[in-house]
C-alpha cells in the first residue's frame, strides 16, 4: 500500500480504505497511515522550504560564547576557588595516582614487569594465559614501542584503579537503595551514548591537557559499565543465600562483605574486564589531548597516511588489550573453580620470588631482536592503491555519488525548523511522545549551536553507515543463525573485534580507501558489524524451535521461514541491533574526522590543536552529544518492542 | 510452664497500606475478595499457638497456604504486620535490631527449602559462619564446627564446597550450621521438600535422632503429611493463612474438625496413627473378655497379632477405667477404612 500513496497528498481517502480492509489491526494500520501522511507532509515541506544550505559561519554565538568560557577559565585559573580548591586537587590527585603507577610499572624495569605480568596472568588464569602474557609484553619490546606500550598501560591501569574505586560502591549502592539505582540509571544512559570524542574538549578545559585530563575522560567513558556490572552482580546474589545469612544474625556490613560481594565475584571480575576494555580503547583516544602512549604513534602516523607506522602501534595495541582480557577472563572464569589454597599461596609467592628477581636484572628492551610491520605493511597498501584503486575508488564513488551526496545535500538545504519538527513527529511514532520530546529539543540544540551544516554532513555520514551495517550485519547474522558451522567460525572473530580499541579500526579503511569520508564509513561499519551480527543472530536463534517445527511442517520453503517466521519474530533483536548500532557507528564517524571525514569530527580535532577554533571545537563536541541523544532517542522505542508487533 | 514460642492474632498482609486490614471490616473478608477489593495479599490470617519447651511443632499446609510466611514471621526475616510474637518469654516486635540480631544469633536458627549455603566457602566455614559473625576466633568455630558436621554425619567434608555435595548432604550442612550456635529453637522451612524420597526419609530419621539427642524446641514446616505425622508432636493445618487445626497427629486423622482437613488425612492408614480408644466399642450386657487387657494408648497396628488370635474381645483400658472392649471386626474396619485414591 505505500507504492502509490506517496503520490497522494493528504491521505484521508486512504485511512478510511485501509480501515474497511482490516478493520481488526487498527492500529498498525493507522500508525502505518500517520507515517505515510507524514512523510508526505515531510517531502512536500522540504520541496517548499528548501534553503540553499548556507555553510556554517565561523563566528556564531556559541563559539564566541565557549571561547569566552575558556578566556575567563584560563584567566581565573589560579585564583577561582572552583579551581583552587576543586579542580585543582582533583588534577593533583589523579598526577600522583598516575606518578605512583608510572614509578610503579617503570621501577620494575622490562624483564621486571614482564615478569610481573606474565607472574599476575600465571596466578589468576592459568598457564596458557601467563605464556600468553609473556609472549605478548616481549612483543612490545620487539616492535620497538616498550615505552609506549608501558605508558599506555599506566593511563589504563590508572583510570581502571579510578573507576573501580568509584564504580564499585556506586554500583553496590544502585543496587541496594532504590533511589541511588534511579538517579544513576538516566545518567549512565547519556554517559554510554556520548561519542568518546565529545567529551575531550571540556576535560582539556577543566583539568588542561596532558595524563590527568586524558585519566578523567577515560575513567567517565569507563565507569558507567563497572556501575552497571557491579549494580547487575549485587542484584543476582541468590535470595536465599542472604536469607539464610540473615537468618543467623549477620549484620548488614557482614551481609555485604561476606555473602553479596563474595558471591557476585564472577560478576565483579567480569565488569572489571569491561573497565579495562573499554578504559584502554578510550587511553588511546586521550593521545589526541597529548595524553602519552601508542595512541600518540596512531595520531602522528594517521596524520602523515602512514598507515604501515600506525600498523605496529595498532598491532602493539590489540596484543594489550588481548592480554588484558584474557588475563580478566579467565580470572572471572577461575573464580568459579575452587583451589586448594595451600597450592595457590605456595605459587604465589613463588611468582613474588621471580618477579623480585626479574626486577633486579636490567634488560634494555632495545636490545631485543627488533621487528617492524611498516614496511611490509606500506609495501602492501602501495600495492592495494595500486592494484585495487579501481575498484575501491568505484565502490567509493559509487556510495558518494548515489548514497552520500543525495542525502547529505537534502539534509543540509532543509531548514533547521523543519528538521526538528520532522523529528519531532516521526519520533512520536516509533518511540512516544517523551523520547520525541528529547530528539526535538536535541535538534533544536544543534541548530542553535552554529554549526548546522556540519551536523547535517555528519548525520548522512551515520545514516549511510547505519545502512550498510545493518545490511551487511542482518546478512551475515542470518547465516550465522542458519548454519551453525559458520556460526562457530565467525564467533571468534566477532570475540576479537569486541575486544579491540575502536581506534585501531581505522587502520584497515585508511589502507584501503586513503583518506576520505568514505574511510570513516568503512571503519564505522568494521566497527559496528560485530555487535549487530550478534543480535541479530541471537535473535533469529531465539525463535522458538515450536514454532518453526509448525512452519516446517506446514511446507515453508527455507526462504519463507526466514522472511515469513523468523525475520519477524527476531524484530525485536533487528531493532535493538539498529540502536545500539547507531550510537556505536556515530562513536565511529566522528574519529573518522581524523582521516578526511570532516564535519563535526573535524572541527573537534582542530579545536583541541588551534587555539582560536577552541570554541567552534567545544561547540562540534556537544553537537555530536546532542546528535548521540537524538539518534539514540529516536531509536529507543525499539527496546521495548522485544517481541513481534501485534 | 511457659511456651517456648507464643503467637498471638499474628497477621501478615502484602500490599498497599496492609496495616490497615487487621482489626478492620476488610480482616472478614475471604482472601480472593480482598486482593480484589485492596490489593493486598494476607498471608497470614490471626494466627495464635504456642509451642512447648521440647516439642516438634509441625506446621503444615499446602503451598500458598502462608506456613513460610508464619515460620519467617517469628524472627521477623518478614516483618508481621500485627499480633504479638514471644520467644522465650520475651517479646520479639519490640526488640531493637541489635537485639533481634542477637536472637537469630544465639536462640533461634532456621533450615531453609534450598538451603541458603555460601557458595565460595568450604563445608567447615559455611558451619562456622553463624560463630563467625558474633566474632568467635577461627580455632574455637572450627572446632565447634567439626563437631556438628560429626553429628550429622559429615565427617571428612569438611574442606568440600557445597557444590561438590549433594542435596541431602548439602542440607545436612544447612542443619550442622543451624545447629552450631547450639540455639534453643530450631525453625525448619520445607527442609527436605527439594530432596529425593529416600533421602528425605534419611533426613526425617535424622532429625528425629537430632531431637532425641539434643533436645530442642523443633518448628518445622511442611506441606507433606506423612512427614508431619512422623515428626510431629502437635500439628497445626494452615489453610490460606488461617489455622484450621491444631492437635496432636491422632487428634487429626481421628477428629478431623472440617472436610479440609478431614480430605487432607484421608488417605492417611488409621491403624498406623489412631491408638485402640479410637476404635472400642461398649460391651454387650454379660460378653465374656480375655484376662489380660490392653492399654489404651497402644497405636492399632500393633495390636493387630494379639486382637486376631483373641478368641475373645479383649478390653481396653486407662489405668483403672474401663474404656470398652475390640475384637476382630473393629479391628477389620480400621485395618481397611483408610480410602485409597481412586482414579474417577
Amino acid at each position: 500500500m505505500s507504492a502509490p500513496t506517496l503520490t497522494r497528498p493528504g491521505g484521508r481517502v486512504l485511512e478510511k480504505a485501509a480501515e474497511a480492509d482490516a478493520p481488526r489491526r487498527g492500529g498498525a494500520t493507522r500508525r502505518r497511515t500517520a507515517g505515510t501522511v507524514l512523510i508526505v507532509l515531510a517531502v512536500v515541506a522540504y520541496l517548499v522550504f528548501r534553503t540553499d544550505g548556507a555553510p556554517d559561519s565561523d563566528d556564531a554565538a556559541a563559539f564566541r560564547f565557549f571561547d569566552s568560557v575558556r578566556d575567563w577559565v584560563d584567566a581565573n585559573r589560579d585564583t577561582s576557588p572552583f579551581f583552587l580548591y576543586g579542580i585543582n586537587y582533583v588534577r593533583l590527585g589523579v598526577r600522583l595516582l598516575v606518578d605512583v603507577v608510572q614509578a610503579g610499572l617503570y621501577g620494575l624495569g622490562f624483564a621486571g614487569l614482564v615478569a610481573a605480568v606474565s607472574a599476575i596472568a600465571l596466578v589468576l588464569a592459568g598457564w596458557r594465559t601467563g605464556l600468553l602474557a609473556f609472549l605478548g609484553f616481549l612483543a612490545f619490546g620487539v616492535l620497538g614501542l616498550w615505552d609506549e606500550s608501558v605508558d599506555t598501560l599506566v593511563l589504563t591501569l590508572s583510570a581502571v584503579l579510578l573507576s573501580v574505586l568509584i564504580g564499585v560502591p556506586l554500583g553496590v549502592l544502585a543496587a541496594r537503595v532504590r533511589w541511588v539505582g534511579a538517579t544513576l540509571r538516566p545518567v549512565l544512559d547519556v554517559m554510554q551514548i556520548m561519542p568518546t570524542f565529545a567529551y575531550l574538549a571540556p576535560m582539556t578545559l577543566l583539568f588542561l591537557i596532558g595524563e590527568p585530563a586524558a585519566v578523567i575522560a577515560t575513567m567517565i567513558y569507563a565507569v558507567p559499565a563497572t556501575i552497571r556490572i557491579t549494580a547487575l552482580g549485587i542484584s543476582e546474589v541468590p535470595p536465599t543465600a542472604v536469607e539464610a545469612a540473615t537468618a543467623l544474625g549477620s549484620t548488614r556490613w557482614q551481609l555485604l562483605s561476606k555473602v553479596r560481594l563474595p558471591m557476585a565475584r564472577t560478576t565483579l571480575a567480569l565488569a572489571v574486564n569491561q573497565t579495562i576494555m573499554l578504559a584502554l580503547s578510550m587511553v588511546v583516544i586521550t593521545a589526541l589531548i597529548d595524553a602519552p602512549g601508542l595512541g600518540q604513534n596512531i595520531v602522528n602516523a594517521l596524520e602523515r597516511v602512514n598507515v604501515g607506522a600506525a600498523f605496529n602501534a595498532g598491532v602493539a595495541i590489540v596484543i594489550l588489550a588481548v592480554v588484558l582480557d584474557r588475563i580478566t577472563t579467565n580470572a572471572a572464569r577461575q573464580t568459579r573453580i575452587h583451589h586448594a589454597r595451600r597450592s595457590r599461596l605456595i605459587q604465589t609467592g613463588i611468582a613474588i620470588v621471580v618477579v623480585i628477581a626479574a626486577a633486579l636484572v636490567t634488560i634494555n628492551p632495545e636490545s631485543l631482536p627488533q621487528w617492524s610491520a611498516a614496511a611490509p605493511v606500506n609495501d602492501l597498501v602501495g600495492w592495494i592503491e595500486l592494484h585495487w584503486f579501481d575498484a575501491t575508488e568505484g565502490i567509493k564513488n559509487r556510495v558518494s555519488e548515489f548514497l552520500l551526496n543525495p542525502l547529505e545535500s537534502v539534509l543540509v538545504t532543509t531548514p533547521w525548523w523543519l528538521f526538528v519538527a520532522a523529528v519531532a513527529a516521526f519520533g512520536t511514532l516509533v518511540s512516544g511522545w517523551r523520547a520525541a520530546l528529547i530528539a526535538a529539543l536535541s535538534a533544536a540544540g544543534i541548530a542553535g549551536l552554529g554549526l548546522w551544516q556540519h551536523s547535517m554532513q555528519t548525520l548522512a555520514t551515520v545514516l549511510v553507515a547505519i545502512l550498510l551495517t545493518m545490511v551487511i550485519g542482518v546478512s551475515v547474522g542470518v547465516f550465522c543463525a542458519r548454519h551453525d558451522r559458520l556460526a562457530t567460525a565467525v564467533r571468534p572473530v566477532l570475540d576479537a573485534a569486541q575486544t579491540m580499541p575502536s581506534f585501531v579500526y581505522l587502520l584497515p579503511a585508511v589502507a584501503l580507501f586513503g583518506n576520505s569520508r568514505f574511510t570513516a564509513i568503512v571503519a564505522a561499519i568494521i566497527f559496528a558489524v560485530p555487535p549487530v551480527v550478534r543480535l541479530v543472530e541471537r535473535g533469529v536463534r531465539d525463535v522458538p524451535p515450536t514454532v518453526v517445527e509448525a512452519a516446517l511442517s506446514a511446507g515453508s520453503t527455507p526462504r519463507q521461514l526466514l522472511w515469513k517466521v523468523q525475520l519477524p519474530m527476531a524484530r525485536g533483536g533487528l531493532l535493538l541491533a539498529a540502536n545500539q548500532g547507531i550510537v556505536m557507528v556515530l562513536a565511529m564517524v566522528v574519529v573518522g574526522g581524523l582521516v578526511g571525514a570532516g564535519a563535526l569530527g573535524y572541527d573537534v580535532v582542530a579545536g583541541f590543536s588551534q587555539r582560536e577554533l577552541f570554541g567552534e571545537g567545544l561547540a562540534a563536541g556537544l553537537a555530536i552529544v546532542l546528535l548521540g541523544i537524538l539518534l539514540d532517542r529516536l531509536t529507543q522505542g525499539f527496546h521495548d518492542s522485544k517481541g513481534p508487533r501485534r | 510452664m511457659t511456651p517456648m514460642i507464643a503467637v498471638a492474632d499474628l497477621w501478615k498482609v502484602f500490599g498497599p497500606r496492609a496495616e490497615r486490614v487487621p482489626g478492620s471490616a476488610l480482616a472478614d473478608l475471604p482472601r480472593a475478595e480482598l486482593r480484589a477489593r485492596t490489593g493486598c495479599l494476607a498471608a497470614v490470617r490471626d494466627v495464635s499457638f504456642e509451642v512447648r519447651p521440647g516439642e516438634v511443632f509441625v506446621v503444615m499446609g499446602l503451598s500458598g497456604s502462608g506456613k513460610s510466611t508464619l515460620v519467617r514471621c517469628l524472627t521477623r526475616l518478614i516483618e508481621p504486620t500485627s499480633g504479638e510474637i514471644s520467644i522465650g518469654g520475651e517479646p520479639v516486635r519490640a526488640m531493637t535490631p541489635k537485639r533481634l540480631r542477637d536472637l537469630r544469633r544465639r536462640q533461634v536458627a532456621m533450615v531453609f527449602q534450598h538451603f541458603g549455603l555460601l557458595p565460595h566457602r568450604q563445608v567447615l566455614d559455611n558451619v562456622a559462619y553463624g560463630l563467625e559473625i558474633q566474632g568467635v576466633t577461627k580455632a574455637e568455630r572450627h572446632r565447634k564446627a567439626t563437631e556438628m558436621l560429626a553429628l550429622v554425619g559429615l565427617d571428612g567434608q569438611e574442606h568440600h564446597y557445597p557444590d561438590q555435595l549433594s542435596g541431602g548432604m548439602q542440607q545436612r550442612v544447612g542443619l550442622a550450621r543451624a545447629l552450631a550456635t547450639d540455639p534453643e529453637v530450631l525453625l525448619f522451612d520445607e527442609p527436605f521438600s527439594a530432596l529425593d524420597p529416600l533421602i528425605r526419609r534419611d533426613m526425617q530419621a535424622e532429625v528425629r535422632r537430632l531431637h532425641a539427642e539434643v533436645g530442642k524446641t523443633l518448628v518445622f514446616i511442611t506441606h507433606d503429611l506423612a512427614e508431619a505425622l512422623t515428626l510431629g508432636d502437635r500439628i497445626a493445618v494452615l489453610r490460606d493463612g488461617e489455622l484450621v487445626q491444631v492437635g496432636t497427629p491422632e487428634e487429626l486423622v481421628g477428629a478431623p474438625v472440617d472436610s479440609y482437613v478431614a480430605d487432607f488425612v484421608r488417605d492417611v492408614p488409621r491403624s498406623d496413627v489412631l491408638t485402640l480408644r479410637w476404635i472400642v466399642r461398649d460391651p454387650a450386657p454379660g460378653e465374656l473378655v480375655e484376662d489380660v487387657p490392653l492399654p489404651h494408648g497402644t497405636v492399632i497396628r500393633d495390636a493387630v497379632h494379639r486382637v486376631m488370635r483373641a478368641e475373645r474381645p479383649i478390653q481396653v483400658v486407662d489405668g483403672e477405667k474401663r474404656l470398652g472392649v475390640i475384637d476382630a471386626d473393629q479391628m477389620l474396619a480400621a485395618l481397611v477404612s483408610h480410602h485409597r485414591q481412586v482414579p474417577a
